[in-house]
C-alpha cells in the first residue's frame, strides 16, 4: 500500500487525460455550470482558447495522487493549492509529488499538476497522515 | 476604487447537505477514483464503513452551497464576470460517509486589496449531525481590477 514516505522521496505520478466531455461530468457532478467549462463558444467569447478544465477537478487530481500513494482516503488530511495557469481538455495532466518532512506520524508532501509546460495547479502542499 | 471590507466577519445562513450513495459514485467517477470505498457499498462496508466514502475532494459538493451565497453578496461586492478562483485549502477532520447529514456554515474571513486586486477569502466550517467538525475549508477569490 503506502508509499515510501522519507524526506526527499518522490511520490508515484499520476497522469490522467480529460477527455472532451470531462467538463460536462464533472459539472454535473460537482454543480459548478460555470459556461466556461462546458460551452465552447462562450468560452471563445470571453477570450479563452476554449472550454478550461474546472480549477477543483485538477486538485482533486493532486488529492487522487495523494490518496492513492498513501493507500485510503481517510490518510489525506488536508490539501492547500493556488490555481494558476487553465487546463485544458484532451491533454495529459501530470501529478508530481515529492515529500518535504516527515513528523509526529504525518508527512509533508509538495505536489503540483502540469500540463506539458503550463502549471495548473501550482504550490500544492497535503498532509499525509501515516499512522 | 478601494475595496469595501465592511463584510468581513459576515456569516450566511447555514446549509444542510444529505450525502446520498449515487451522488458520491457520481463524484468519484467525474474525478477518475477507482479506489472502491467510493464505489462499492459492499467494498466499504467490508472496510468497515456503512456506506461509500465520500472522496476528501466531495468537500466542494457539499461546501460550494454554502459559499456561494457570500460569493454573490452585494455587500461583499465581488465582480463576477473579473473573479478568478485562486486559491483552495481544505482541512478533513475524518472522511465522509453517504447516508450522513451535514451542516455547512461560510463567513467572509477576510478583504484586502494589493495592487489593483481584491483579495477575498471565504471561511467554510463543515459539521455533522453530532456538532463535530469534519471539514474546513478556505475559498480564495481574486478579482482583477477593483
Amino acid at each position: 500500500m503506502a508509499a515510501n514516505y522519507e524526506a526527499g522521496a518522490a511520490l508515484p505520478e499520476l497522469k490522467v487525460t480529460p477527455d472532451r466531455f470531462l467538463t460536462v461530468r464533472y459539472a454535473g457532478a460537482s454543480g459548478d455550470f460555470n459556461p466556461i467549462h462546458i460551452d465552447e463558444e462562450f468560452a471563445k467569447s470571453v477570450g479563452l482558447p476554449g472550454r478550461i478544465l474546472h480549477g477543483l477537478w485538477s486538485m482533486a487530481q493532486v488529492a487522487r495522487a495523494q490518496t492513492e500513494a498513501a493507500g485510503g482516503p481517510e490518510r489525506l488530511k488536508a490539501l492547500s493549492v493556488q490555481f494558476r495557469g487553465m487546463g485544458v481538455l484532451e491533454q495529459e495532466v501530470l501529478v508530481t509529488s515529492t515529500v518535504k518532512a516527515v513528523e509526529d506520524g504525518t508527512a509533508t508532501v509538495a505536489a503540483e499538476a502540469r500540463q506539458g509546460e503550463t502549471r495548473i495547479v501550482r504550490n500544492a502542499v497535503a498532509e499525509i497522515g501515516l499512522d | 476604487m478601494p475595496v469595501n471590507t465592511s463584510a468581513v466577519g459576515k456569516e450566511y445562513p447555514p446549509i444542510t447537505y444529505a450525502v446520498g450513495r449515487e451522488k458520491v459514485k457520481e463524484y468519484a467517477s467525474a474525478v477518475g477514483e477507482t479506489n472502491p470505498l467510493h464505489l462499492d457499498p459492499a467494498a466499504a462496508r467490508a472496510a468497515g464503513y456503512d456506506d461509500v466514502v465520500a472522496p476528501p475532494m466531495f468537500a466542494v459538493v457539499y461546501q460550494s452551497p454554502a459559499v456561494m451565497p457570500g460569493i454573490f453578496d452585494p455587500e461583499v461586492g465581488i465582480n463576477f464576470a473579473m473573479m478568478v478562483h485562486s486559491g483552495q485549502d481544505f482541512r478533513w477532520e475524518r472522511v465522509v460517509v453517504a447516508g450522513e447529514e451535514l451542516t455547512t456554515r461560510a463567513k467572509v474571513a477576510s478583504i484586502e486589496e494589493k495592487g489593483g486586486m481584491g483579495f477575498y477569502d471565504f471561511e467554510v466550517v463543515t459539521q455533522d449531525a453530532g456538532g463535530a467538525t469534519v471539514c474546513t475549508g478556505i475559498w480564495k477569490m481574486i478579482v482583477r481590477g477593483v
